[in-house]
Parts: structure tokens; sequence; C-alpha cells
């Protein structure tokens, strides 16, 4: 192992405590420009050094580090491929976004002010970047515990008892999840007493223990994710949470867990696990597709439809244990990413709506102002690239997928992505139905006025969308980068 | 690649580039939105013209970028393209005259016309497409982009057909795009290649034959073909405009230009005959033209009868392109472009009727005749060809479609050819009774012809329609147009 560039290692070390030092800063020092402008600076200069970093890679490929140049098994790893790096840009991209938008956007009470926000949201973010890049299980686990409790201190935030009820369920299937994957941890470390992933790949220790870890390892994760069928306390956090929070829960912490999933079937449990329980994975994603789709149709709420889709959406995530082909593997990264912009987009949006006409019914969209147009723009552009219409980022990652299945014979998963591709269409359509639609009877009231939504509210969400869309032309662009260090089971 | 040869993009980006202006402008600017109307019409109006110089001259236009790997976004123009882009360029400018007239004063017009300026930007990228991946991506803008204006008056019933008609297209773009994929995978991303570039020996028979019912069905729902057709009759609730756009140029013209690329360019016509696929082909183009026909008979509502219509009058085009043989594909391709003019200008004149006089049953036209004889007059010629009465553009059509099929010794196209046309002046000919001969109800006496911005466009679609039958024989008619792409092909 040879030593990285001293520029790499500072720009890992500012990836994982920039948000945090700054959360502290934020807090400590309360000064309202302070407040608002620090997040949006610090995103800034942290995309700046994603830049630096990922062409750095390019050159040098995947890239492995140690805190304080202390290696496994004794010291802490950091591991950043295509996958890590494509979750951090994904961070990086919505965090700023959402840096921008809570400037205008996020109104708490005096008991729990916009500092406690931040520092809650910055020391996530912390966490996140540093699961993206952790190299053994033990530091996944602590960062997940980390994730989840700052997760679900955004979903109180909300207050009221339907936010605390929300909160609460999230808890308790957090601590559950917890349990399973410190069980499965705790299996991996009595039969090789290893942790670091590293090892763990390089490692011939096959049998029905690797097999049931990381089955409690896996249950675990999915409870985290809200993958189907434990997926019960999703919607409702994520409908009640302020928006702001919902499009960072939505878009980053829930594709966290799924993250993890792919990265311990496809790396260090590589190999493992018999060609069924992969296909079986697939289904659990295929019935989330379907089942999270129709839910997200019989809403009445947008926030709702929105966090329904979620469930839906990661489904997808899960073919590529199944199809396990170059093709598959950048056709899932490139769904995760549009669908992150995508999902904080409506999100983001539907906080405006909330912002401009006070509630998130569906009916309220139907107000003819047209204040309202340009974020109906917004959640049709994201919608679109959500359905896996072209020209999006969406629309790509569909077509590698089918073509995955297709190619490798396992032309039921093709159905399946199509088929999804028509469900998210019917939801989001129904949602713009609603837009399209003649004029509400509170029109023109004095008393429900629709309050003029500020720029720095307008534009963050569009941006996301345009960027999912824009994920659509930049194919030959990013899979120079995606193909980064594919795991071992996906041939070149 | 020179700014010339990327002609086709400049032409996509015209109207892409006015939708995106409308957009951003909002519903306040509307003299600024009128110009950048206009503007854009014209001014690809204009590079359609430097393009059929230029084709017509034997140059060559085309760009490709690569979007992803293996995955190439292609524009070429061939002669097809021209036929269709030419059609649309013209009709386009004339339609939009005639939105600007017929939405005055309506609320969201800068929604409408952003959309209605996209849905154009996607017809020519369909146009001009060079290969199954380019096509796709406008196919579904097309989708994307005509929705909002089935549902623009926002009314449960309009809602109700924009989600009847998102369900049969998007549900067709996701066989399209699976039938496509399976294409991709098993001959790898080709270009469009006159004569086609799938041989028998890319994959096993089955396999072809799947693909290309796949692909079929997506292309057929645009082309509303049977069974496939029902979201045409319920879409006629846009505002006429649209319904004129929708069924002349848009998307029922795309749709069959799909089914012709897909025979012409992708499978090519002896292996589309090897696998059968020409008989499939033209039976459910020969039923859908006498059914559609059938259901007009029994539409009472003017707009909905000319849907069905519609319904009937695109299959002529596929037939044509079923039937084996150079007279057929002449028959086909040119009733593309004679469909077009004279359809719009009958939905012009259903919109004439309803937005001077609130006439929209068939019940209500008895003497509108003489209350509006321009509109009428117009009506009555489009009528009058539809039914395909000689020397008019219909007729031309059907005499090379009969002629085909003679010719390749289907004689039954040309029974279905003469039934058609007895069901088409049996439901054209007691509108034109009704218009001209029948009393007028009490009351409903004034004479009162629509305003100048909805009675040009119908006049000049009207003349076009006329003009392109009566002056067949001249060097640039659709005809001789045509007759030089079937030779091409």
């Amino acid at each position: 192992m040879t030593d990285p560039p001293p520029l790499v290692m500072a720009g890992h070390t500012a990836l994982l405590l920039g948000p945090l030092i700054c959360g502290l800063l934020v807090y400590l020092l309360p000064w309202p420009r302070f407040r608002d402008a620090a997040p949006i600076v610090l995103s800034a200069g942290l995309l700046v050094v994603l830049w630096y970093l990922s062409g750095e890679m390019l050159g040098t490929g995947p890239v492995t580090l140690a805190l304080g140049g202390h290696f496994a098994p004794l010291g802490i790893e950091l591991h950043v491929d295509a996958l890590a790096l494509a979750m951090l840009w994904l961070t990086g991209l919505v965090g700023l976004a959402v840096n921008v938008h809570i400037t205008a956007s996020v109104n708490l009470t005096e008991r729990f002010g916009p500092e406690g926000f931040r520092i809650l949201w910055l020391v996530l973010w912390s966490a996140l970047n540093a699961l993206f890049v952790a190299a053994d299980l033990f530091n996944i686990y602590v960062l997940l515990e980390l994730s989840a409790i700052t997760a679900i201190a955004l979903v109180a935030v909300s207050r009221g008892p339907e936010a605390v009820a929300a909160a609460t369920r999230y808890l308790f299937f957090a601590l559950a999840g917890s349990l399973f994957f410190l069980l499965g941890v705790a299996l991996v470390y009595a039969k090789t007493g290893l942790l670091a992933l590293r090892g763990l790949e390089s490692l011939q220790w096959h049998g029905p223990a690797s097999v049931f870890a990381l089955g409690l390892m896996t249950l675990g994760l999915a409870m985290k994710a809200a993958l189907f069928p434990v997926h019960a306390w999703l919607p409702r956090a994520h409908a009640i949470a302020p928006s702001a929070a919902s499009a960072l829960l939505s878009a980053l912490v829930a594709k966290a867990g799924v993250y993890l999933v792919i990265r311990l079937w496809s790396g260090p449990f590589d190999g493992h696990w018999p060609e069924f329980l992969g296909q079986s994975m697939a289904v659990l994603g295929a019935a989330g597709i379907a089942y999270g789709s129709i839910q997200a149709i019989r809403q009445s709420r947008l926030k709702l439809v929105i966090a329904y889709s979620t469930v839906a959406q990661l489904g997808y995530l899960l073919l590529v244990l199944p199809l396990a082909s170059v093709l598959a593997w950048h056709g899932v990264i490139y769904h995760a990413l549009s669908h992150g912009l995508a999902k904080a987009a409506l999100f983001l949006a539907a906080g405006n709506v909330i912002f401009m006409v006070g509630n998130d019914r569906l009916e309220s969209l139907s107000r003819g102002d047209h204040r309202l147009a340009g974020n109906a723009m917004v959640m049709a552009l994201a919608g679109v690239s959500l359905a896996g219409l072209p020209p999006s980022g969406g629309f790509i990652g569909k077509w590698w997928l089918i073509n995955a299945a297709l190619e490798s014979g396992q032309w039921w998963w093709a159905l399946v992505v199509g088929g999804g591709g028509l469900l998210t269409a019917a939801y989001v359509f129904r949602v713009l139905r609603y837009a399209m639609a003649e004029p509400h009877p509170d029109d023109g009231r004095p008393d429900l006025p629709v309050k003029r939504l500020p720029r720095r509210m307008f534009w963050p969400p569009m941006l996301l969308a345009l960027g999912a869309i824009a994920l659509g032309f930049a194919g030959q662009w990013l899979v120079p980068i995606l193909a980064l260090g594919r795991p071992g089971n996906i041939a070149g | 690649m020179s700014l010339y040869a990327a002609m086709p993009l400049w032409v996509v980006l015209s109207s892409l580039l006015a939708s995106v202006i409308i957009f951003a402008l909002g519903d306040e600017w509307r003299r600024t939105r009128t110009f950048t109307n206009i503007a854009a019409a014209v001014i690809k109006l204009i590079l359609v013209g430097i393009m059929l110089a230029g084709v017509a001259r034997g140059d060559d236009f085309g760009m490709r970028v690569t979007l992803a790997p293996g995955l190439e976004f292609v524009l070429h123009a061939d002669a097809l393209t021209m036929l269709l882009i030419t059609l649309s360029a013209i009709l386009w400018l004339v339609t939009t005259i005639y939105a600007i007239g017929y939405l005055e004063d309506s609320p969201n017009r800068a929604r409408f016309f952003g959309f209605f300026s996209l849905c154009v930007a996607a017809t020519m990228g369909v146009a001009s497409a060079g290969n199954l991946f380019t096509f796709f991506i406008f196919y579904e803008l097309l989708t994307l982009s005509t929705w909002p204006l089935v549902v623009h008056r926002g009314t449960p019933r309009a809602l109700r057909a924009g989600k009847k008609y998102l369900a049969y297209t998007l549900s067709g773009g996701t066989m399209l795009l699976i039938g496509i994929i399976g294409l991709h995978v098993v001959a790898g991303p080709v270009d469009f290649v006159h004569g086609g570039f799938v041989t028998e020996h890319t994959a096993s028979r089955p396999v072809l034959t799947l693909l290309f019912l796949l692909m079929l069905a997506g292309t057929g729902v645009k082309a509303a073909l049977f069974p496939l057709h029902a979201w045409l009759p319920t879409a006629m609730v846009a505002p006429a405009p649209v319904s004129a756009l929708l069924h002349a140029v848009a998307v029922v013209k795309v749709g069959i230009f799909g089914v012709a690329r897909l025979v012409y360019d992708v499978y090519g016509l002896e292996l589309t005959a090897l696998l059968g696929m020409d008989h499939v082909l033209a039976g459910v183009a020969a039923f859908t033209i006498i059914y559609g026909s059938v259901q007009a008979l029994f539409a009472g509502n003017i707009k909905q009868r000319l849907a069905w219509s519609t319904v009937s009058q695109v299959s002529y085009i596929g037939l044509g392109i079923a039937i084996a043989g150079p007279l057929a594909t002449i028959g086909g391709l040119v009733h593309l472009v004679h469909q077009g003019l004279m359809k719009i200008t009958l939905f012009f004149c259903a919109g004439n009727l309803s937005k001077t006089h609130e006439i929209k049953e068939i019940a209500q036209m008895d003497g509108v005749g003489w209350r509006m004889p321009w509109t009428m007059g117009a009506f009555t010629f489009a009528a009058l060809s539809m039914i395909g009465v000689p020397p008019m553009a219909g007729f031309i059509s059907k005499w090379y479609l009969g002629l085909g099929g003679a010719a390749s010794g289907d004689y039954w196209v040309i029974g279905v050819l003469v039934a058609s046309t007895l069901l088409n002046a049996a439901y054209f000919l007691p509108m034109l009774r009704r218009a001209w001969f029948v009393e007028p109800v009490a009351g409903a006496t004034e004479r009162r012809e629509a305003p100048l911005s909805l009675l040009v466009p119908t006049l000049i679609t009207g003349l076009l329609a006329v003009g392109s039958g009566f002056l067949a024989g001249m060097p640039l008619s659709p005809l001789q147009w045509v007759i030089l792409i079937s030779e091409r092909i």
C-alpha cells in the first residue's frame, strides 16, 4: 500500500469532518447570516473537493486510505470506488440544494431553532459521507447508528403527536435493524476474527454461517432502508418530516442502506450466496416496486405519494444482484443517482407547495395560480426522470437495466423494469393531473392567498430536477468513472 | 460535422428553444410569445426549405453524438424524413396562427404554446431520427408534450381523456422500448438502413417475430391501429388546434411513420414478408379501415366523427406499407401528406363551427353552409377529397393503393377501398347535406364567418389539400416527391 498524495488524504478528511465541524460552528455561533451562509459555502467547497478527487481517481483507480496511516486490521480504512464516489456526489449535490432551500424554508419553533435543524443535518451528512467510504463492518455499524439517530431527530423536529408517533416507529425499526446488523457482524467476527471488508474478501470461509450472517446484516439494513416488506415506517416518517429533511431522508439516508446491501453482497460475500438468493432479493425488490407504486397511486397527499414512491424506487437497486453484469451495474448506479436528484427535487417542490398554499393535499395543486405553475414544472421534470422516460438519467438507467436483463436471458426482469416504469408514470401523472385541472373552488378567496415563493426556494428543486434530466446526456462522460472498482463478480 | 450538415439538429432546436423561451416568459408576455411562436415557425420553414433543396441536390444531412457507450444520438435526413418534416413545418406555421386566434383570452396560454412547440420539436426529431434509440427518445417526448395539450381545458372529461391517452401511449412506449432493446441485444446498435439491417440470421425466427410484434404494437398505438385505437376518439376533447395537429401531423403520423421505418429501414420488406408480418400488418390495417369508418357512421359529435375517420384513414398508410411493390408504397406514403392536409382542414372547420356558433354536434349543422360559406366551402372540398372524388387528393392515394394491390395480386385491397369509400361517403355526405340543403332551425340564421385568424389557416390548408390532388402531376407535388422516395426504397 503506497501512501496517497497528501491532497487526496486532505480531501477525504474534509468530506468526513467538514460537515461535522461546520455543524458545531453553526450551533455555537448562532448569527443568522453565518448560520445560513456557512453550510452553503461548505457544500460548494465539498463539491470542488469531489471534483478534484474524481479527477485523481480517474488516474489512479479506486483508492484505499488509512486514517493516520494505520491500515487494517489495526487501523481504520477508507475505500473509495465508483459507487462510493457516485453516492458522495449525490450527497454533495442534494446537500447544496437543501442548504440553499432551508435558508428560506425551515421555520421552526423557538424551542427548536434553525441551528438545531442544521446541526442535525450536518452531523447526518458527515455520517453519510463516512458510511459511503467506510471499509469495515464495525465502523459501518457505528455510522449507521449515528445516521439513524440524526435522521430520526430530523423527523421528530416537526413536532406534534403525528410526528412523534412516526419518529418513534422509525426509531423502533432502526433499533431492531441495528440489532440484526450487529448480530451479523458479531457472527462474522466470531467465525473469522476479521471486520475489515478487504480482509474478508480475500478470506475463504464459505458455509452456512456466512450466509446466515449475511442474512442477518441484510435484514438489519433492509429495516433501515425501508426495503419491502420491512418498509412500514418510511411513508409516515418521510411525509411528516419538514420537506427539506424528507428530501435528505428519501434521497440519501434510505439509499445508504441499499448501498450497503449491494456492497456486502457483491464485495466480501460474493460467491457465498446461492443464485436463488440473489433472485429472491430481486423478487422482494419487484414486490416493493409493485406495492410502493400502488400505494403511491392511492394517496391523497403529495408527500405521501412521494414517500411511497421511495419504497418502490429502492426496489430497482436490488436487480443488480441477479443480473450482475456491467450494464446492470451502470444501470443501478445511474438509477440511484437520478432517483436521488429527482426525489430530492420532488420533496423540496412539495415543501414549496406547502409553503405557498398551506397544505399538501393534491387538490391544492389545482389552485389556478401561476405561481404554482413553475413548481408543477419541477415536479413534471423530476417525475419524467423517475418514470424512466426520455430524455433523462432515469431513462438511461432503465435502458441499461432492461438491456442487462435481456442480454442475460432473464427477460422477466425486463418486464419488471418496464412495468415499474408504467406504474411510476401512473402516480407521477396523477399528481400532474391535479396540477392541470380546472381551478379549485378556493381560488381567489382573499382569506386563502397563494404565498409568493422566494427564488431560493424555487431554484434548488428546479436545478435538481434539471440535473436528473441532464444525467441522460452525461453517460459518455460518466461511464469511465462508473467503471472504476466494479466488484469482482461483475465481469468487465 | 459542419453547421450545414447538422441541419436536422437546428430544425429540432428551433422549436425546442421556442418552447423553453415561451415557458420562461410566463403568461404575461403575450406579444413576445406570439412573436416567438411565429418567428420560430418561419425560421423552421426556411431551414426545412434549405434542407429540401439540399436533399434534392444529394447533400447528406446528419449528426451524431455518443450519449453513452453504445447509445448514439443520431439525426439523419433521408427522403422519408423530408416528407414528414416538410408537412409538419408547413402545418405547424398554419396551426400556430390558428391556435393563437382560437385560444385568445383563455387561461394558461404560455403552458399551451410551450408544449405545442415541444410537440413539434418531438415530431421533427422522430422524422429525422437516424436510429431506434433516437427515434424512441423523440417518440416518448411526443407523448409527454402532447398530454398537457390534450388535458389543456382541465375539465374532468379532458382529464379522463388524458388518462386514457397516457395509458395507451405509455404502455405502447414500454413495448416499443423492450422491442428496441431486444433488437439491440441481438443485432447491436445499428442506424436505419434502406432495406433494413436485420437479416434472417440475426436471431431465431420466433425472436425476430416477437420483436417485430412488440415494435409494431408500440408504434401501432400512436397510429391508432385496431385494437390500440381507443384513445384517439376520446382525445378529441382537446381544443381544436390540438386535435388538428394530433390527427394531421403529430401523433398518428409519427406512429405510422414508425411503422414505415420498422418495415422499410429496420427489418426490410423482404424479411418482413419472410416472417409473414406483412400479412399481419395488412390485415390489421384493412380491418381498421373498415372498423373506423363504421364507427364514424355512429358518431354524433362532429369532432368525434372526424376522429373515427382518422382511425380509418391512417390505416391506408399502413396498408400501403404492408403491400409489396412500389405502387402501394406510393399510395401509402402520399396519403401521409394528403390525409394530413385534408384532416387538418376538417378539424379547423370543426373548430370554426364551435368557436363562432357553438356548433359541436352534427345535428346542429342544419343550414350552416349559408351562414359560414368559406368555412363550409373548405369543409366540403376536404370531405369530398376524403371520400376520394377524382381528381382530388384522396382519390390519388386510393388509386395508387388499388393499383398496388392489383399489381401484387392482392385484389381484396380494391374491395377494402371500395367498401371504405362507400362508408366515407355515408358519413360525410349527410354532414354536407345538412350544411347546404337543410333549412336552419328558426333563430339560427345569422350569417357570421369565423375571424380571419381562424379562417385564413383553414383556407390555406384547404387549398393545399385541393391543390395536391389537382396538381399531382406538377414536379413539386407530394405525389412526385413520394415517387422519388419510392425509387430510393
